[in-house]
């Protein structure tokens, strides 16, 4: 039988479009629900107030504040060294096995259970560093899960800048250090930005490396150093979700919808910051 | 007077010798081309004046090359200075991805230490003077190099060496990209700056080497077969290979 390029083409189209259609259904439903269930509990209250009643009333204030302090941390930590290593790797390494196995490795590490960087965050910053349970050995611990894809995403930016501009720069009279400073770096930014933002997204959202460093069950007052425990949003919605009982459901969703937003938030302002790069810089 | 002079110079890519045995000398304020086959060596000698070339690993080079009287193959020699003072146009022409202005001054902000604003811009409007795009261009210095045409990018990037001060052009097949009209007024630009300026270009037209040179060296296989005046050259090829050259008998 002869095959009808045409009708292979619309067969192959439906093919696309479910696949397409199974990521973007379930993703909008969660969305759809969380929205749904969880504007309601919405309110000046519920974002400004302490949790009250075991939990069960009340606001998520300290959790917002302690996420906030986590994720900043985590990043004040893994951007400059994440990115001194990708600069490292992409412009000063030479290629050889060895480094290949160490660019290998980074990219291996960035799939390794978040479980995994937990255990090793309690070992190293609560045990040995002796940072006890805190907001510094939390955000180190969340800062080392994400410096894989960091480095990663950095230094994929970085090497995509021409080779020329490279060369011309030299050229001109320029070290290696100005050319990276001044032309590489520059060009490399909006890569670099979404890194940081993927780096962003995990680390708020993760539960599993906070669980042993830094989070606290109930915590109705703020850290006033970073050697105190803070409450985190992931693991408040675990608590309320599995550990405490009859808690209303919009109080769940409520706070489900505020990690989503938090989330959705830095990513926005980096999709933006991004965007202005984009329009300026182009070859 | 010789600005470059190159003595016995001999270059390897690892165990392929590129260069053998070049001596030449590049006179001051004249137009020097470098003609020859593909892969004879042409872009390879060229690099070596600005020793671009270091950036390739496993390059051997032994003899000596002289700008101005330094060998520059001494390992003391600064590099900055060197780059300065022997500026490249490259094959495609390529602008930072920043405006016109910035482009210009990239060189004096790496150098320079604290130039004033009212100097950069006078640097900024010589340059662009020197390559006649200063009032094509004088209106929309902030604007993004990037959105020039081929041939007004490659004059941008000669004014980014004349504002650098570079007395020394060296210029890998600078027309390539350029469409012919574009190349002309290129040439007559290459006429204008050897008052002030040497220039050694390479490339792979004949007639414009006889066009816009003053002298001109024919290369194969990494060896310099003939180095005379452009009008002898091309008229009384002294070597069998040259003349075979240049009747079209080579590829
Ligand atoms: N980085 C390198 N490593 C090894 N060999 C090289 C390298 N660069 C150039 N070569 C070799 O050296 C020889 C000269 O190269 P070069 O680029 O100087 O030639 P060319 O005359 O400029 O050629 P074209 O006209 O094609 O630009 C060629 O045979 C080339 O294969
Ligand atoms: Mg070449």
């Amino acid at each position: 039988m002869k095959r009808n390029p045409h009708r292979t083409q619309n067969i192959a189209f439906f093919f696309l479009l479910v696949a397409m259609l199974l990521i973007v259904v379930p993703v909008s439903l969660i969305v759809v629900i969380i929205i749904q269930k969880g504007l309601p509990a919405i309110n000046w209250q519920f974002l400004s107030d302490v949790p009250r009643q075991g939990m069960r009333a009340g606001g998520i204030f300290p959790a917002i504040v302690g996420t906030i302090y986590l994720v900043t941390g985590a990043i004040i930590f893994a951007l400059p060294i994440g990115l001194l290593a990708a600069i490292y790797l992409s412009e000063y390494s030479k290629d050889n096995p060895l480094n290949r196995i160490i660019k290998l490795a980074i990219v291996n590490l960035a799939g390794v259970p978040s479980v995994v960087y937990g255990l090793f965050g309690l070992a190293l910053f609560v045990v040995f560093f002796k940072f006890g349970a805190s907001i510094l050995s939390g955000s180190l611990t969340l800062g080392i899960m994400i410096l894989p894809i960091i480095i990663t995403t950095s230094r994929e930016a970085l090497e995509s800048v021409p080779q020329s501009f490279r060369e011309v720069s030299l050229s001109l009279g320029a070290s290696k250090w100005q050319t990276i400073r001044h032309i590489v770096l520059p060009n490399a930014i909006p890569g670099i930005l979404t890194g940081t933002i993927l780096g962003l997204g995990r680390a708020a959202g993760e539960t599993a490396p906070i669980l042993f460093t830094v989070a606290a069950f109930y915590l109705p007052q703020l850290p006033k150093s970073i050697f105190d425990q803070a409450m985190a949003l992931p693991y408040h919605l675990y608590v309320i979700s599995t550990q405490v009982p009859n808690v209303d459901e919009k109080i769940r969703y409520g706070t489900a919808f505020v990690l989503l937003a938090l989330v959705l938030f830095m990513n926005l302002v980096a999709i933006i910051i991004r965007y202005k790069f984009r329009k300026k810089k182009k070859w | 007077m010789e600005k470059i002079i190159t003595k016995n110079l001999n270059l390897w890519y690892g165990d392929f010798q590129a260069l053998k045995n070049v001596n030449s000398g590049f006179k001051a304020n004249k137009i020097t081309a470098i003609i020859g086959p593909s892969g004879c060596g042409k872009s390879t000698l060229l690099r070596v004046f600005n020793r671009m070339n270091d950036l390739i690993e496993g390059v051997k080079m032994n003899g000596e090359i002289l700008v101005e009287g330094e060998n520059i193959l001494n390992p003391d020699i600064d590099l900055v200075n060197l780059r300065k003072k022997v500026g490249m146009v490259f094959q495609r022409p390529n602008p930072f991805p920043l405006s016109i202005y910035e482009n210009i001054v990239f060189g004096e902000k790496i150098h320079g230490d604290n130039i004033k604003k009212d100097k950069l811009y006078d640097i900024v409007e010589e340059s662009l003077k020197s390559v006649l795009l200063w009032d094509e261009l004088k209106d929309r210095l902030n604007k993004s190099a990037m959105k020039l045409s081929l041939e007004q990018k490659q004059r941008l990037c000669i004014a980014r060496l004349i504002a650098v001060k570079s007395d020394i052009l060296l210029m890998d097949e600078p027309c390539s990209a350029l469409d012919p009209q574009s190349t002309a007024r290129i040439e007559e630009l290459m006429r204008e700056l050897k008052n002030n300026y040497t220039i050694i270009i390479v490339t792979h037209n004949m007639q414009q080497a006889a066009r816009v040179s003053d002298n001109t060296g024919f290369m194969l296989f990494g060896e310099l077969v003939e180095f005379r005046d452009t009008h002898e050259i091309f008229t009384a090829p002294s070597d069998k290979r040259t003349e075979d050259y240049i009747t079209g008998r080579y590829g």
